[in-house]
């Protein structure tokens, strides 16, 4: 059961119609942007379930875009961002398509960055404007975009775990909850680690400079 | 703290104080947040549904379905001519309704309370009493924690998603939380706020959610209207002194019975109730074409 705050309630403040089909997705594409930490110049869109069949009439496929953009859930411009992803040349591409076991409200985001890399976030929304993001670049995650989250790849190796735990005990970060993923032994490894309080961008660079971290980046908490 | 309307009244009957005051202890004990900064963030949300209630009034607005474009305005002009059956009050309630439900269905921004889909009852309500009884803010701020605690409880053992529970849940829910708040806007006391909650869940017990081509608009929009009403008669019930046959908890749980009892055709999916007759059929294809 559910402990409900007055503000799941009487809340979000959000641009209509949906709560799932419309700020949901917008917070998906805003926590998406916010992996990706890189300006990008094309998003494709793979829509899958309910977000297939209905996302013109919710608008589903403005507020991704608008969220994409940075724009959040309450923004009133929302209803425009197809229109300002043109004017800030990002081609954006949608397309329906079937993701197999997920979420009926469910997303893949592709994205083409300036520099020529990759990167894809999948994500779902799973009612009242709240999400999970379930998949990056092909590491499954769970991450609600609700606390501060820092996703870490890294070798798989001894030791690193350690001196990420070591570095923000030593700032003053209080680790909520950890999660380790790799796809197989010796590989490559993905920790996510949600903490208590925001994280500067100076313990993120930190973070970066640690032996066998690959690559580190930052998700600030998506409230609406 | 309280998860049912028994325990939310023991704990007001314990401390001798509102609706109101519960919950606002209840937040502060599960956020860390103090009780300035809750009020702060209520008096936001009230700004917000302040701006949806008269927005499209002013200024129709155009949405995906074009199905409800102009009926705020429509409303508040008839209203203004002053020769309406159910006079005045009513009639504002239901253009802050209409109003809101345009403003979400044209992609502006609002509250929801507790869902985007009726997002306009619990304002029209609270806008309709504060005009009727010239209230301060505390006073307002104070209805939003009690709709709240209400709506806590639905959630809580039943559920607010109209694709889970149809209609019932989201408008019935908003309805059952406005009529709390309204009576003690009225001096009632928390067993009357959760009688009228009891009374407006009951008046629309089994309504099923049927939203023409998928889109919030219609009939979602004029469920908002009487939604606002069935509170606001739940309201005056209550405060004659009238008393629901079943208590508030029973009444929920009843809800979500009945909800689970409903096909999935009238969940929601558009395809059932009236979404599924002929003219529903002709709004769908001229919104999206061939589908």
């Amino acid at each position: 059961m559910n402990d409900y705050s007055i503000f799941d309630i009487m809340g979000p403040i959000m641009i209509g119609p949906s709560s799932s089909h419309t700020a949901g997705a917008a917070r998906l594409g805003n926590v998406a942007r916010s992996i990706v930490g890189k300006p990008f110049r094309k998003v494709i869109f793979s829509l899958h379930g309910s977000f297939a069949n209905t996302y013109k009439g919710h608008g589903t496929d403005k507020a991704l875009v608008a969220g994409v953009l940075g724009m959040k859930p309450n923004d009133e411009r929302l209803r425009n961002s197809l229109e300002e992803a043109q004017r800030q040349g990002i081609e954006v591409v949608f397309q329906q398509t079937d993701l197999g076991e997920c979420h009926e409200n469910t997303v893949k985001m592709d994205f083409f960055a300036q520099n020529g890399e990759m990167y894809s976030v999948t994500g779902s929304s799973i009612g009242g404007g709240n999400i999970v993001i379930t998949d990056i670049d092909g590491y499954d995650v769970e991450i609600n975009g609700m606390s501060p989250t820092i996703i870490v790849r890294q070798h798989d190796t001894k030791g690193v775990i350690s001196a990420i735990s070591t570095l923000l005990a030593n700032n003053d970060i209080n680790i909520a909850v950890m999660k380790l993923k790799r796809k197989k032994r010796g590989d490559e490894a993905s920790t996510i680690i949600e903490t208590d309080g925001e994280v500067s961008s100076d313990i993120i660079d930190a973070l970066k400079k640690i032996e066998n971290i690959v690559d580190v980046k930052y998700v600030s908490p998506s409230n609406m | 703290m309280f998860t049912s309307g028994r325990e939310l009244l023991r704990l007001c009957d314990r401390y001798n104080c509102l609706i109101s005051d519960i919950v606002i202890m209840k937040e502060k004990q599960l956020t860390d947040k103090d009780e300035r900064q809750i009020r702060e963030r209520l008096a936001q949300s009230l700004e917000v549904m302040r701006a949806s209630a008269k927005s499209a009034v002013e200024n129709p607005m155009k949405t995906v379905g074009s199905m409800i474009e102009g009926d705020a305005k429509r409303m508040d002009e008839y209203t203004q001519k002053g020769d309406t059956l159910c006079g005045d009050i009513v009639n504002f309630a239901m253009t802050c309704a209409l109003s809101c439900s345009e403003v979400n269905a044209s992609m502006g921004r609002i509250c929801a309370a507790p869902t985007a889909g009726s997002c306009g009852i619990v304002p029209a309500v609270l806008l309709t009493c504060e005009k009727r009884y010239s209230l301060d803010s505390k006073a307002i701020n104070d209805a939003l924690l009690t709709a709240s605690g209400i709506g806590i409880i639905i959630a809580t053992n039943a559920t607010v998603a109209g694709a889970e529970g149809g209609c019932q849940a989201e408008c019935g829910a908003a309805a059952a939380m406005a009529a709390g708040a309204a009576v003690q806007i009225m001096g009632g006391t928390p067993a009357q706020s959760l009688n009228a909650a009891a009374i407006a869940l009951k008046n629309v017990m089994g309504l099923v959610c049927d939203p023409i081509a998928g889109l919030v608009e219609s009939p979602c929009a004029k469920r908002n209207a009487s939604g606002a009403v069935n509170a606001m008669i739940s309201a005056d019930m209550t405060m004659s002194g009238i008393v629901s046959a079943i208590p508030f908890d029973e009444t929920v749980d009843a809800m979500y019975r009945v909800g689970r009892m409903l096909p999935m055709q009238l969940r929601e999916t558009a395809l059932g109730g009236v979404a599924a007759q002929p003219s529903a059929k002709i709004v769908e294809h001229r919104v999206f074409g061939t589908r």
